[in-house]
């Protein structure tokens, strides 16, 4: 590689960047035909193909797109184990929005304002992003502050996942950022949105017992397994074939 | 149309009904208009009967276009591509938002959602049977894209030019996505058609499983059709359930024939003197059973919306109790995009 020419791809990061995507994704077209109501049908699904697109760019960059989702083995997909986690019930669904997105904003408009390999894609996304953060901030604000009974949903929901949140901040190879600053800054900005929704910042430590960056490193949650078999069993019974 | 538009005063009342004096004047204003091609539109005079007919025949759409969104839904997290999976995400939420473009002509006759909803889960409201038959594997999606929003399009095309405006207004943009799913579900078919021969198998199998009960979308038999004539006149509808049918199996045969795939139907000839294919008889004891309950997927798929739509109580009370909290806020639920 020259000075000049275009900088290679970091594929570890692409990896892990694009495996997020792909398997929040993922995760939201399972709420197809299940929604609470008929305009987050449409919301959802709208996150769901804007990570959808970002993760086959990601994957793109590293690889075939195809061969990537559907052939590697669960120890090899390097996505956070916030993103592979159960839907639950719509305010765990929220609660995992919030955490993600909130992550995801900050991480690529500080993408999109450098010049490495994932500034164009960044610059695109971070728009995309901070639709889905603002969606999920005013769910959490109508369930935090909504009824007692989707109050404690959320309350639930929120305590439940903060165990996953520290993993976003681990370093990962050829992911050129200040992940330190960025942990600071989200900690800022959830704390506030909790805050203005009734809720309290969970009290817990925000990565389980396993070493942090788990799932960045291939060790996954139990769940995550029966979710890629589902996802991979239709390509995989057709070797060669093509769609 | 220049005379039923100097009428337009005469059949639209200030506020709350008309007095029986003028209700003749009233029918023949909206007669007029009708037969003159125009719009009614939704503070207009209309005849309680037109009323009542537009808002059975949307709210079966729209419960048709949400219940329809289950069968395909059933694949995203088995599509077999990242490109495929991104089409068919992207077509289930289309069906979700005609469901809310129909639903939304259904309020401007006085109807609201939830009242809807409530008799769709109560079963006092029907949507298309075809939803009923299951989607066995992935070729059901492209025979779906196919056929059933092939079919769909025969019939809806007429509505866009139906007379309540706002129906026809929803029709309009709901037919140039229906066309684009067409297309989809029959590229997809063709890759299949084209690929392994285990594919091709699987393409052949769900057309044959699905072009009967797509042929039974288009209704009964126009002399077994309870409710055509009068529609006819007040030109919601604007062609018979046969006229379309065959119209149908017309633009389907010659693509079948591109697929390389075959119709299941040894009778289909083309029938030189008529101009149009003759078909074999459709089972219309199947097609009774089914809108009775008794097809393989009635009862999955009520389960389904209702026990969703259960489930999602809370939200909906969270976001109205917020909304209650918050004066100046919308109350509305869901935040799409602009
Ligand atoms: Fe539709
Ligand atoms: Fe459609």
């Amino acid at each position: 590689m020259t000075a000049t020419g275009p900088a290679t791809v970091p594929v570890t990061a692409a990896l892990a960047l694009g495996d997020d995507a792909l398997v929040l994704s993922h995760r939201l077209g399972e709420w197809a035909g299940h929604a609470p109501v008929l305009e987050e049908e449409v919301a959802l699904a709208n996150i769901a193909l804007d990570l959808l697109g970002q993760a086959r760019v990601l994957l793109s960059l590293a690889g075939d797109e195809d061969e990537l989702a559907y052939l590697r083995e669960e120890r090899a997909f390097r996505n956070l184990q916030l993103v592979e986690q159960p839907n639950g019930d719509f305010a765990h669904t929220i609660a995992r929005q919030l955490y993600f997105s909130t992550y995801q904003q900050l991480l690529y408009a500080e993408l999109a304002a450098g010049t490495g390999p994932f500034a164009p894609l960044a610059a695109k996304a971070v728009k995309e992003v901070a639709y889905h953060r603002d969606h999920a901030e005013l769910w959490t604000l109508r369930l935090g502050d909504g009824t007692e009974t989707s109050h404690e949903r959320m309350r639930l929901a929120c305590d439940a996942l903060w165990r996953f949140t520290g993993e976003m901040f681990q370093p990962v190879e050829g992911l050129d950022a200040g992940l330190p600053a960025l942990e600071a800054r989200w900690l800022e900005s959830v704390t506030d949105v909790l805050g203005r929704a009734g809720l309290t910042v969970p009290e817990g430590p925000r990565t389980g017992a396993w070493s942090a960056g788990a799932g960045r490193q291939g060790l996954h949650t139990e769940p995550f397994g029966r979710m890629l078999a589902e996802m991979q069993h239709l390509h995989r019974s057709h070797p060669g074939a093509s769609w | 149309m220049a005379i039923a538009a100097a009428q337009r005063t005469a059949r639209t009342p200030a506020d709350g009904a008309p007095d029986t004096v003028d209700t003749a004047a009233y029918q023949h204003a909206f007669d007029t208009a009708v037969a003159a091609d125009e719009r009614i539109e939704p503070r207009d005079w209309m005849p309680d009967a037109y009323r009542a007919t537009l808002v059975r025949q949307i709210a079966q759409h729209a419960h048709s276009e949400i219940i329809g969104m289950q069968p395909e839904a059933n694949w995203i997290t088995r599509a077999p591509s990242l490109r495929r999976k991104a089409i068919l995400m992207a077509k289930v939420q289309d069906e979700a938002g005609h469901g809310l473009y129909l639903y939304s002509a259904a309020e401007t006759l006085g109807t609201s959602r939830d009242e809807l909803l409530d008799k769709l889960h109560a079963g006092r409201q029907k949507y298309s049977s075809i939803f009923n038959y299951p989607t066995l594997t992935w070729a059901d999606v492209g025979a779906i894209g196919w056929l059933v929003d092939g079919a769909a399009i025969t019939n809806q095309v007429p509505l866009c030019r139906c007379s309540y405006g706002p129906y026809a207004r929803a029709m309009v943009r709901i037919c140039k996505e229906e066309s684009f799913h067409q297309r989809q579900g029959y590229e997809l078919l063709l890759a299949l058609s084209k690929g392994t021969p285990e594919q091709h198998a699987m393409a052949q199998d769900a057309v044959n499983r699905w072009w009967w009960p797509s042929l039974m979308m288009f209704g009964p038999p126009d002399d077994e059709s309870q409710h055509s004539a009068q529609s006819m006149e007040w030109k919601i509808k604007r062609h018979s359930n046969d006229e379309l049918r065959r119209r149908f199996v017309d633009i389907c045969v010659p693509q079948a024939e591109s697929l390389g795939l075959t119709l299941p139907d040894p009778e289909l000839r083309w029938n030189e003197e008529q101009g149009h294919h003759d078909f074999g008889p459709i089972d219309w004891t199947e097609f009774q059973e089914v809108l009775k309950g008794n097809g393989p997927c009635n009862e999955q798929r009520i389960t389904q919306r209702r026990r969703a739509h259960d489930e999602g109580a809370w939200v909906r009370e969270a976001a109205a109790a917020y909304a209650a909290k918050h004066t100046g806020d919308t109350g509305e639920t869901g935040a799409t995009r602009a």
